[in-house]
């Protein structure tokens, strides 16, 4: 499945079909992970369920150090 | 005890996470701000470098507010998405209103500033909006029902101080929500000269991720902090033209 993530065009492999997978196959940190699947904000707490498709978009965001 | 909308706190140091030496320092310098509502921004992932530490893995978070801004954004669409992205965090339902509208002085663009805080007042937010130390603006964020209104004291990361005490006074005079003078403190006399104009917090990062020492900075800034809330508390004496002297002029012993 080829998504773009981050803005990175990325091909994952067939297993990577939830959220919850897309976020182990990149090792990220699930408790930070914010995260948007085509330019929809998703739940913390359904997200990891959310099922992924060829040619979706992703952000994963987190927050970080600033004023 | 500083309100911000239906929270409580104690502290009146708002402290920023941006630009410290290290997590440790972070930390000790945090503790020792006795801070309560700490700031951040929001960035990708690093999806090619996982693992990396994230500062909220250093402290309890239960024990702090998060107060999320939405730096980065220049247009009011752009602070509402970050602003949603924050909240999707399940961390905050605060956010700082930031929208800047030129790179080189940073300074808040407020037409955007203003239309991201209707916004997401809308939207459900507590919203605290940083602020030119425009009057007039700061009234008009007010009036829509901000819960604070954030002027800064001189450009962000400047050091400057309060370049125009009297607009931030006229600010803290007509404003019935707590004012925090945010961006732009750069020594402990910056942050008690706003406390001391009546400003019901401070804001800053720089002053102390940027000190020499930043754990002492902290520490500073929280007496500055301090000591600028009970001499406004206190009640200043009157300015005046000519010398008044303290000692008694009757009885004076003469040879």
């Amino acid at each position: 499945m080829n998504m773009t993530v981050n803005g990175r065009d990325v091909q994952l492999p067939d297993h990577v079909t939830t959220v919850r997978d897309l976020l182990d196959h990149f090792k990220l940190n699930k408790e930070m992970a914010i995260v948007e699947l085509n330019q929809s904000i998703l739940d913390k707490t359904t997200r990891d369920d959310a099922a992924l498709s060829d040619g979706d978009r992703i952000e994963i965001v987190q927050f970080v150090g600033g004023g | 005890m500083l309100n911000i909308g239906p929270y409580s706190f104690k502290s009146r140091l708002l402290l920023g996470t941006g630009k410290f030496p290290n997590f440790d320092i972070q930390k000790e310098a945090v503790e020792k701000s006795e801070s309560e509502i700490l700031t951040f921004a929001v960035r990708r992932m690093n999806i090619f470098e996982p693992n990396q530490p994230n500062f909220l893995e250093k402290i309890d978070v239960k024990n702090y507010t998060l107060l999320p801004n939405t730096a980065g954004a220049k247009t009011a669409e752009e602070a509402v998405r970050i602003a949603k992205l924050a909240k999707a965090s399940g961390l905050c339902d605060m956010i700082k209103v930031e929208v800047i509208g030129c790179d080189k002085t940073l300074l808040p663009d407020p037409i955007e500033t203003l239309k991201a805080s209707e916004m997401l007042l809308e939207e459900g937010f507590i919203v605290l909006p940083y602020t030119s130390d425009d009057v007039l603006l700061a009234k008009r964020l007010e009036d829509l029902g901000c819960h604070a209104i954030m002027p800064g004291a001189s450009p962000i990361g400047t050091g400057l101080g309060i370049i125009n005490p009297l607009n931030i006074r006229y600010i803290i005079e007509q404003s019935s929500v707590p004012v925090i003078v945010d961006a732009g403190i750069g020594v402990p006399s910056d942050a008690a000269k706003a406390m001391e104009l009546g400003a019901d917090g401070v804001l800053l990062n720089t002053a102390v991720s940027g000190a020499n020492d930043p754990v002492r900075m902290a520490e500073a800034m929280k007496y500055g902090v301090l000591a600028g809330r009970a001499g406004f508390e206190a009640g200043r004496i009157p300015k005046k033209m000519h010398a008044a002297a303290s000692s008694p002029l009757e009885g004076m012993s003469v040879l």
